[in-house]
């Protein structure tokens, strides 16, 4: 087949595309595509820009929850007046995936699809119970955030398939949300432990803590025996310190060029502390964030 | 393969022609003669390669030749060829933002960008504004002199008494 | 907020001396317009690309390259088609252009090709098959120590009796500390082109030293002087990065272009430059110090282990430089200084700013604290009473001149940062406990102070062996042109220089013309290395048009006129065949000698001196280091333009920050592993901690107008401040760089406290 390069304006023209050729490379913010050596970049003969689809531009509300086009920056996502209220962490993530010029190109989708364990919004998506809809040959399909990574950078998509939009449901009231990026400077760098939380304050206690990492293991995850681990505890330096040795236990991270398996489970265990601490002091205060 | 792109380039209407992934750093330097923007890193990292698309930052490395059709690419040539960036461009080297000038390509752009939308930034903003830019000889004193508005008057004329 | 970061203690006068003119290359950078080595624009010009060993140590068993696999037109080079020695011509020759048989190091260069395109270019290495049988390799120090290969270079300095001072002191303290590599990360890559004019081999590009570029293509492709040319684009950073490695790539792309037949470039990637160029040499710096109960210091007896990779390229001055800083800035009866290099199978290292004393300066500095601790004292009170001053002698046996300003420098930190009072604070209230069950207090602050100095010039005989001459001459149009070969890579030279030949000839800057670095038009003025521009070259301009202006104002008196507009003047002397060219060697006072054999004299002309305090916060949850401030007072005879240096010093001291918090390279079976800029980590905007800059100033009667070098003086300080400002805040011991918070953890987790 010969090169092509398309620049569609339909998500179907867009689904039609991959569906007669999946060696079509889909492209967005390419900020990290483009970080290649340039005999590989050139022998990229078949692209398919995402860039100019409405239908993956956009942050909207639906019925109970906000969807986010999978090609919205994550410079719109920080600076979007709804998504700031409803979803700080979400927020806050999308400061510190960069610098403000790939704040600028790279993408929700993107972050997701690209499906690096180290991608900085995508614990932020676990702890908020998004979906994912996906679109593709057979039609347009929902699927729950936290089935979609299968392994190291292997996801659900079906071929053909691209993510469309990112549901986040409507926080329940009372929610407070935390995000910590610790990373191998203060901007522009690649996260060495990664972590969001979102949960209910009532009565005194946690209701529905849901904690998710990214960096501590081959794909971002939930951090299930720390949430075991608060269900049922009142706030406070106890309930913290066993949620964050409950985290530290589950993971298993490795050594690499920028940390230690050692040193991250440390990190992140002093940070899911400090996230419960915060949380005990906000509410001896009066009042869930 | 080849794609040929219409973007209006430092105000111009220009056709673009290269392989739909060519970096747009590479077509401004190769094909266009435009070596104000530079390469420092190829990977995203430095900030050298700043331009501005439809008037956002963005680094030039990472742009695909393809992505550039109907855009509006503002390059530091173009920038600084405007009358009112003299005043600008002068303050900055008074302050001591440039030494080998090597990344001030890119922080010209950047900062061009964040004085257009905010007059007055202070230390904060701008420190937010450049931290995807790097510069290896200034320690960033020189610039955030050259750019904040509350780094203080120039003492140069005090210092010279 | 930064209103009192310009110095505030700098003079002005005569003329634009100590005044912050604009830079006169300023607008041509902030425009995009200044011509950088990639930017230069050459019909018919062709790329090159290197072939790189991918083993740290193996036989080339054989080496093909297949044309046919290659784009159409492609050239090749090896080893085999060099037409002189297989040696750069730096101390000696020994690095080898192209390997030979045998590679040493991961990223050595073992062919070239050059096509039309870069894409061709990288697209052409494919086409070689390398066969290579690797050997066994010694890739750390501790491998070297162990394998006993004769060292690169060896140096020792013997003041005093030691062995005796230690026996007989009240206190001995021991410390060994270690400092890892530095890559420059200059933001503009190493880049040249080669190509033939008129039958001279011409190379352009970045460099700091056309003449060594030079002499480099002269010895290997064995051409006569007059037949190469070379000359220095805009130089986007250099740090030492640019003093050797340049005549290596020159010599590629020469190469290239004499086997093509046209113009060829060579202009490295990021990675690229990571890989194979040159880095700060790791140090390993081993201390037994005597002191008396009050903290003076009895006896200093270091030894110095440095990693010089592969070759020796200057390996052996790097270690000259290390050993002549190795006791600091400080008095003491009885030193000895023992250093080695050592070779492992790594690129070789090299020059970079600080050139071995940043190293040892950190060793010593670390050293003191630990003494001070042993004896109950604190950090400022045991360098009060040890700095050395006008009148003391160095372990060389150097009497230091009447601008010794160390301890200056060292009250004007106190006075402005109320050191003591605060240190003592912190190190009473440390709470900070970090690890389970500890709250810790959020942040943890600290504060540290370092004492530091650094040679200005060359080491030892180097001045006197170049005696480097600048040329100046009259214009037709009565213009004074000053001809030297030093090259500004950010540090300022394109405004100091002007500003020193208007001083002395007093004249105005539209006056002056400066000829470009080109070995075609000017004389070679030596290194721009060794923070020696401003200082040396700055005073031979000096004497060369104040000369100038001497001879026109004499011919003016002869004929009994009276001096007005100078360039009408000087335009009539010319016209009127008077002579108006004059050459100035730079010529050290005679009584500095230095003994290369027994290290005894005058290491180097002057001293350039500093003291910063450093203030950090540590997170006790990530055991990140956050530096807050850093206040650097630097002495520098004069500061001939004042927003210039301090530049130096505010670029500097991050520069150091970074090598004291960030900058890592790790490596595995000899290769980096931090080889792009998402890896290798330098500090942004958001890292940087506010640097205020105070200038003092303790004229030097052999610069001009006073002034001293300091290019590399803030490279020594801004480290061991911050390393004690982490004890300070966190208890931890702090012995190596960088201090990340992996290494503050494991510190924390083996339980290594400071004592006392």
């Amino acid at each position: 087949m010969s090169a092509a390069a398309l620049s569609p304006r339909s998500l179907d023209a867009a689904v039609a595309a991959l569906a007669a050729d999946p060696n079509l490379v889909p492209i967005a913010g390419c900020t990290d595509l483009m970080v290649v050596d340039p005999l590989r970049r050139l022998a990229m003969e078949r692209v398919l820009d995402l860039t100019r689809i409405p239908e993956l531009a956009g942050i909207r509300e639906v019925e109970g929850a906000v969807e986010i086009g999978a090609a919205t920056t994550f410079r719109a996502i920080g600076d979007s007046p709804l998504l700031r209220s409803l979803f700080p962490a979400l927020a806050e993530a999308a400061r510190v995936v960069g610098g403000w010029q790939i704040q600028n190109r790279a993408t929700l989708g993107g972050n997701v699809a690209n499906a690096s364990p180290a991608g900085d919004s995508l614990p932020v998506l676990l702890a908020l119970d998004a979906a994912l809809v996906l679109a593709g040959p057979a039609g347009t399909r929902t699927l729950a955030y936290g089935e979609f990574h299968r392994g190291y950078r292997k996801t659900a998509l079906a071929p053909g398939e691209i993510v469309a939009r990112v549901r986040l449901p409507r926080p329940a009231p009372g929610t407070v949300q935390a995000f910590r990026k610790v990373g191998t400077r203060e901007a522009q760098s690649i996260s060495k432990v990664v972590v969001a939380l979102a949960a209910r304050v009532e009565g005194g206690g946690i209701a529905d803590l849901r904690l998710a990492a990214g960096s501590v293991a081959p794909v971002p995850v939930r951090l299930r025996a720390a949430e075991e681990a608060a269900a049922g505890r009142p706030l406070g330096t106890e309930t913290a310190e066993r949620v964050a040795a409950a985290a530290a236990g589950e993971v298993a991270p490795i050594d690499d060029v920028r940390s230690t398996a050692d040193y991250r489970r440390f990190a992140l265990g002093r940070v899911v502390r400090r996230m419960l601490l915060d949380i005990g002091a906000a509410g001896a205060a009066g009042g869930a964030a | 393969m080849s794609v040929t792109v219409r973007a209006v380039l430092n105000g111009e209407e220009r056709a673009l022609s290269g392989h739909p992934m060519a970096r747009l750093l590479d077509v401004l330097r190769e094909s266009l003669d435009l070596t104000g923007t530079k390469e420092g890193c190829g990977e995203g990292e430095c900030g050298a390669c700043t331009v501005l698309l439809d008037g956002e930052p963005v680094l030039s490395c990472l742009v695909p030749l393809l992505q550039c059709d109907g855009r509006r690419i503002e390059t530091v040539e173009g920038l600084a060829a405007a009358p009112r960036a003299r005043a600008f461009l002068d303050r900055f080297v008074a302050a001591g933002g440039v030494q080998c000038g090597a990344c001030t390509p890119g922080i010209i752009v950047t900062a061009w960008a964040l004085l257009e939308r905010e007059a007055r930034p202070d230390v904060e903003a701008v420190r937010d504004a450049l931290a995807g830019n790097l510069c290896r000889c200034t320690g960033y004193e020189g610039i955030l002199r050259a750019l904040a508005a509350d780094a203080g008057a120039d003492e140069t004329e005090e210092a010279a008494r | 907020m930064r209103t009192d970061t310009l110095p505030s203690e700098v003079r002005s006068g005569p003329g634009p001396i100590g005044t912050s003119p604009p830079r006169p290359d300023g607008l041509a950078k902030v425009t995009g317009a200044a011509v950088f080595a990639d930017d230069l624009v050459l019909p018919g010009l062709w790329f090159g690309a290197t072939l790189r060993s991918p083993h740290a140590h193996a036989r080339i068993a054989a080496l093909r390259f297949d044309p046919a696999q290659a784009p159409a037109g492609t050239v090749a080079v090896t080893a085999r088609d060099l037409p002189g020695p297989n040696g750069v011509q730096l101390i000696d020759d020994e690095w080898p252009v192209l390997a030979d048989g045998v590679v040493r190091h991961v990223g050595e260069a073992v062919a070239l090709v050059a096509a039309p395109t870069r894409t061709a270019a990288r697209q052409a290495l494919a086409a070689f098959s390398v066969e290579y049988e690797p050997l066994t390799a010694v890739l750390t120090m501790a491998d070297a120590a162990a394998a006993d290969a004769p060292p690169l270079a060896t140096v020792e300095i013997a003041y005093g009796d030691v062995e005796a001072a230690l026996a007989a002191a009240d206190v001995v303290v021991e410390g060994t500390y270690r400092t890892g590599h530095q890559e420059h990360i200059y933001i503009e890559c190493q880049a040249m082109t080669a190509w033939e004019e008129d039958g001279v081999l011409v190379a352009a590009g970045s460099m700091q030293c056309p003449y060594y570029v030079h002499k480099s293509l002269v010895h290997a492709l064995g051409l006569p002087a007059d037949g190469v040319r070379v000359r220095a684009t805009v130089v986007g950073g250099g740090f030492g990065g640019k003093e050797d490695y340049p005549s290596l790539i020159a010599l590629h792309a020469a190469l290239l272009a004499r086997a093509a037949g046209r113009p060829v470039r060579l202009a490295y990637d990021r990675h690229e430059d990571i890989v194979a160029t040159t880095k700060r040499h790791p140090a390993e710096v081993r201390h037994r110090t005597g002191l008396h109960r009050d903290g003076t210091l009895t006896a200093v007896d270091v030894e110095v282990l440095l990693d010089g990779g592969a070759y020796r390229t200057l390996s052996p001055v790097v270690l000259s430089r290390a050993a002549l800083h190795a006791g600091g800035p400080y008095r003491c009866p009885h030193v000895r200084v023992r250093g080695r290099v050592l070779a492992t199978h790594t690129a070789p290292n090299g020059a970079f700013r600080g050139f071995g004393a940043p190293q040892t300066q950190f060793a010593m500095e670390r050293q003191m604290d630990r003494a001070a601790r042993a004896l109950g004292l604190d950090p400022f009170t045991i360098r009060a009473r040890n700095v050395a001053g006008p009148g003391d002698e160095l372990p060389t046996g150097q009497v230091l001149d009447e601008s010794a300003g160390g301890r200056l420098c060292l009250e004007e930190v106190e006075r402005r940062t109320g050191f003591t009072a605060r240190w003592r604070a912190l190190e009473r209230e440390r709470e900070v406990r970090f690890g389970v069950g500890a709250e810790g207090r959020i942040p943890a602050r600290g504060v540290g102070l370092s004492l530091y100095f650094h040679g200005a010039g060359f080491t030892g005989n180097g001045e006197r062996r170049m005696r480097s001459p600048v040329a100046a001459r009259l214009l037709a149009d009565g213009r004074i042109e000053v001809l030297t070969a030093m090259t500004d890579m950010g540090q300022g030279c394109a405004a100091v220089f002007p500003q020193i030949a208007a001083a002395a000839a007093g004249v105005a800057a539209e006056d002056l013309v400066f000829a470009e670095p080109d070995t075609a038009e000017v004389p070679d003025s030596g290194p721009t290395v060794a923070s020696r521009t401003t200082m040396i070259i700055g005073g031979a301009i000096a004497s060369a048009a104040g000369e100038l202006r001497r001879r026109v104002d004499a011919w003016l008196a002869a004929r009994g006129e009276t001096p007005g507009a100078f360039r009408e003047a000087a335009a009539r002397y010319v016209a009127a065949g008077e002579p108006a060219e004059v050459v100035v060697r730079h010529e050290p006072p005679e009584e500095q000698q230095f003994d290369d054999e027994r290290y005894q004299g005058a290491a180097y002309p002057t001293f350039s001196w500093g003291a910063d305090v450093a203030e950090v916060e540590v997170d006790p949850d990530t055991y990140a280091v956050h530096p807050v401030r850093v206040t650097a007072v630097c002495e520098v005879g004069r500061a001939i333009h004042p927003r210039l240096c301090a530049g130096q010093v505010e670029g500097g001291t991050l520069q150091a920050v970074g090598w004291a918090l960030l900058e890592e390279v790790k490596l595995t079976e000899g290769r980096y592993l931090n080889d792009r800029l998402a890896t290798y980590i330098i500090p942004t905007v958001r890292d940087t901690p506010r640097i205020d800059v105070h200038l003092l100033e303790c004229p030097w009667a052999g610069g001009p107008f006073g002034a001293k070098g300091m290019g590399e003086l803030p490279m020594d300080g801004g480290a061991p401040a911050v390393a004690q400002a982490v004890e300070n805040a966190t208890g931890l011991e702090i012995d190596e760089l960088p201090i990340t918070p992996e290494r503050l953890y494991e510190t924390d987790r083996a339980g290594r406290r400071v004592r006392g």
